[in-house]
């Protein structure tokens, strides 16, 4: 028997983060992720980490926040409502610069809405769900291999810059199971907690960034008597009421991760070599929306894919290249259309973008999205 | 002369943002008295508050500190202590805090028993939002939001904390500031989730509204209808009446905390080193 | 070489698991394979549909389009997933349960539940023997491979009983 088994996208997903480090899991049940809390409480005690089921999705949010600050990786993963009310806490993981990941298994909203059922609505939710200004980082898998290295991906990210990271992913590919080889342990890439690199007496200051805008913030435990807050802080970490530190905690919240950008967006590309046209498609949209351009490719109409693998920060740049090289963009997501926007925004009119949206708690069939292509061609010879 | 206490202070913090007469310092003072007591190793203590005036204390103690989110104290103090169990970690929380937005963390902390230390100032109103009524405010005082007098029936922190599986519940108030250090002290003795309730004055807020706007008549209060427990239990029903309330180490239990017990699981499931 | 199967009957009698272990043990003999489980409006009633696609190279869509092969377990599973199944396509009835089979001219019955209760003593073992019918039928994986991921799937103390359970719905295929 070779390596190769067969495993669902939800317990990828938690074997990925495990394999990146993550060593406490809060959690509360809730379809479509419920697979991966069930994966952590299974796997966590294994290598002596610990999984804690909490009352609800803010104490989740909370609890994996206090480990996190005590200087285990956290993991905690919901959906729908699940994600809405950990919005409090996401916010105060931006703010206070505290490493954590959150997968949200997106199904059908608003609130209950169709709890079994595959959605890709909560896109605009993941970059703004909670209030104020923030960056985000969310990144969406299209396979069960990927959830695997997705799940790595934001836990480094989320310790490299310390920030909430959500691993955006869909029933589609949270229920999917497929065949699938994972990297040995040697294979993975691991972002080491970032340490302190001053002592108290050397002046240490928690909230000092280091080169890459990003501070070393000593965990709890370690003598360095740090106070962290919610509060906007200086490099203290003390709540400050003035407007210099005010605009300069918010700058350097959004920079240390714009100055990164090009690293962190990832996008993957199909048949574009000779593409006139181009389908935008992410997490499990993009497998049929693949299987769409094929049967566009047998119909000689020359289109390809660009799938999306970081949703944000969004892939402008790539974007932007790909509307001066194409004669028309079609958008694929299970939703009333929402990154069709931000590609709409990126490509700046430099070609016509046209969304083909599905929000029936069915995922899409490639006749649908192939018919998606052809309307595109037709327009754009119109 | 210095004060043995002052070293667990961030000088350059201070002075506090609580108003003149308040018992918010007082409580917070019991809580480093009682850290002294037992002798904890502060590096490994960490202070977790959540939001209100009893929260800005965690700001001017020279621990680790955190300042959560309202209400939330308790899940992010499990969460530091299930990660690293040799932290000794003390809660700092409010009545609005604790047993209103942060209501069901609290009884789930108390279900879990996990070892922690929650100190809860009770100041009977939200005072940094500037007097609106609390699940603690006595029915029929009055808050800006209750301008006739609280209609709710009050919570009794203590009695809910026993019910949902505190291990060690206590009492005091600022007045009894040997006796609050010494409920501390036995609440970070326990191996498991202690809670202490620090009555504290509110002058400012609670107290201009309701004609006790003179801190040491707060205190006189407190004074005058605060029972000890031994003689509470001794005193008839018919006279524990009016204002008068028991202090002291209200309930005590045996149980395992909860982060001994997930070590059995680490056993059980192979992970034990 | 794409084989695309549909299972389906009603909650509890175990379609779902019979899935995973068809597409487990074709992982296990190279191919590629995904299983999901469609959560659209007809999963309603208590109705359990799983759908698994076998093919040598990459499978993208996951949905079954056209069905090789539809296995119905319950008379309401029959009357409503036989309808797309390609035109050579086999229609794998329980004789019992589905008294009245539709109009679809490569039908084969067999008395799945009745198997599972006469021989091998429980219902609760009718999805074997149905996944015995259906390595049958569909013939592209091993019998013996199946056996290996059925035995990796089930409590240890009924691998006995599972492994009957598979050779009786194997041999109940003329």
């Amino acid at each position: 028997m070779s390596k190769a088994r067969l495993m669902q996208g939800n317990e990828a997903c938690a074997e990925g983060a495990l394999a990146a480090g993550v060593r406490f899991f809060g959690g509360y049940p809730i379809t479509p992720s419920t697979e991966i809390a069930e994966g952590m409480a299974k796997l966590l005690p294994q290598v002596g980490g610990k999984f804690v089921q909490m009352e609800d999705e803010i104490a989740s949010m909370g609890v994996v926040l206090g480990a996190s600050l005590a200087g285990k990786k956290a993991l905690t993963a919901s959906s729908g409502p699940g994600i809405s009310l950990k919005q409090e806490l996401i916010g105060y993981a931006a703010a206070a610069e505290i490493p954590v990941v959150i997968v949200n298994v997106q199904r059908v909203g608003p609130s209950t809405g169709q709890p079994t059922a595959p959605s890709q609505g909560d896109v605009m939710q993941a970059r703004w769900g909670t209030h104020g200004d923030h960056p985000m980082i969310a990144l969406s898998p299209w396979s069960v291999r990927e959830a695997f290295d997705t799940a790595v991906m934001a836990v480094n990210y989320s310790e490299r810059f310390r920030t909430p990271v959500i691993l955006l992913m869909d029933e589609i590919v949270g229920h999917l199971r497929e065949k699938v080889e994972l990297p040995s342990a040697e294979e993975i890439e691991v972002y080491p907690r970032r340490q302190p690199d001053k002592t108290r007496a050397e002046g240490y200051q928690p909230y000092a960034p280091a080169e890459d805008l990003v501070p070393n913030i000593a965990d709890f435990g370690q003598g360095y008597h740090i106070h962290v807050t919610g509060l906007i802080h200086d490099e203290t970490g003390f709540p400050v009421g003035s407007p210099k530190v005010t605009r300069e905690a918010i700058d350097r919240m959004h920079k240390k991760i714009d100055i990164a950008r090009d690293e962190i967006t990832h996008v993957e590309e199909y048949c574009m070599e000779d593409a006139e046209y181009a389908v935008v498609a992410f997490g499990g949209t993009a497998r049929t929306a693949y299987e769409a351009v094929l049967a566009a490719r047998e119909k000689g109409i020359k289109v390809g894919m660009v799938r999306l693998v970081t949703i944000w920060p969004f892939a402008d740049k790539a974007i932007k290249a790909l509307a001066a090289k194409v004669k028309g963009i079609l958008v694929a997501e299970l939703n009333y259309g929402q990154i069709v926007g931000e590609v709409e925004r990126a490509a700046a009119g430099q070609c016509p973008v046209e969304l083909c949206a599905k929000y029936d708690m069915t995922i899409f069939e490639p006749e649908e999205i192939l018919e998606g292509i052809e309307d595109l061609v037709a327009g754009g010879n119109k | 002369m210095e004060r043995s206490f002052e070293q667990y202070f961030r000088q350059n913090r201070l002075p506090h943002l609580w108003c003149p007469g308040c018992g918010n310092g007082i409580a917070t003072k019991a809580i480093v008295q009682a850290i002294e007591k037992k002798g904890l190793d502060r590096d490994k203590t960490i202070i977790v508050s959540g939001i209100g005036c009893s929260s800005r204390a965690s700001g001017y103690m020279d621990f680790d500190t955190l300042h959560t989110a309202h209400g939330r104290a308790i899940p992010f103090a499990t969460g530091i202590k299930l990660a690293n169990p040799e932290l000794n970690v003390i809660v700092i929380t409010g009545d609005g805090d604790c047993t209103a937005i942060g209501g069901n963390h609290f009884i789930h902390g108390c279900r879990r028993n996990v070892d922690l230390t929650v100190v809860l100032f009770n100041n009977n109103i939200y005072g940094m939002t500037g007097g609106q009524a609390s699940p603690m405010t006595p029915t029929g005082k009055k808050a800006t939001t209750a301008p006739y007098g609280a209609v709710d029936p009050t919570f009794d922190a203590c009695r809910l904390a026993e019910a949902a599986g505190a291990t060690y519940v206590a009492r005091s108030t600022a007045y009894h500031v040997p006796h609050l250090t010494d409920m501390i002290a036995g609440g970070i003795e326990n191996k498991g989730f202690s809670f202490i309730e620090a009555m504290v004055q509110c002058p400012t807020a609670f107290g201009r509204k309701n004609k006790m706007a003179d801190p040491a008549k707060l205190m006189m209060w407190m004074r005058d209808n605060a029972v000890m427990k031994a003689a509470w239990d001794k005193l008839p029903e018919d006279k524990k009446t009016g204002d008068k309330f028991p202090i002291g180490l209200l309930y005590q239990d045996e149980g395992v905390d909860y982060a001994t017990a997930y070590d059995h699981v680490i056993e059980v499931a192979g992970g034990a080193k | 070489m794409r084989k695309q199967i549909r299972l389906s009957g009603s909650g509890g009698q175990g379609v779902i698991t019979a899935a995973i272990i068809y597409a487990e043990a074709a992982v296990a003999e190279g191919k590629e394979a995904v299983q999901s489980q469609s959560y659209g409006p007809e999963a309603r009633g208590g109705a359990s549909k799983s759908e698994v696609i076998i093919d040598d190279g990459p499978i993208y869509h996951p949905h079954v389009k056209t069905p090789d092969v539809v296995l119905a377990m319950t008379q309401k599973a029959a009357d409503k997933y036989y309808g797309d199944l390609h035109e050579d396509g086999i229609l794998v009835l329980d004789t019992d349960l589905v008294p009245e089979p539709p109009a679809f001219k490569n039908i084969v019955r067999v008395p799945i539940t009745k198997i599972a209760i006469e021989q091998v003593g429980k219902s609760l073992f009718a999805n074997i023997v149905a996944l015995g019918v259906l390595t049958k039928i569909i013939g592209l994986v091993d019998l013996e491979t199946v056996k290996t991921a059925v035995s990796h799937r089930v409590p240890p103390h009924t691998i006995e009983a599972n492994m009957k359970a598979l050779q009786l719905g194997y041999d109940a295929v003329k």
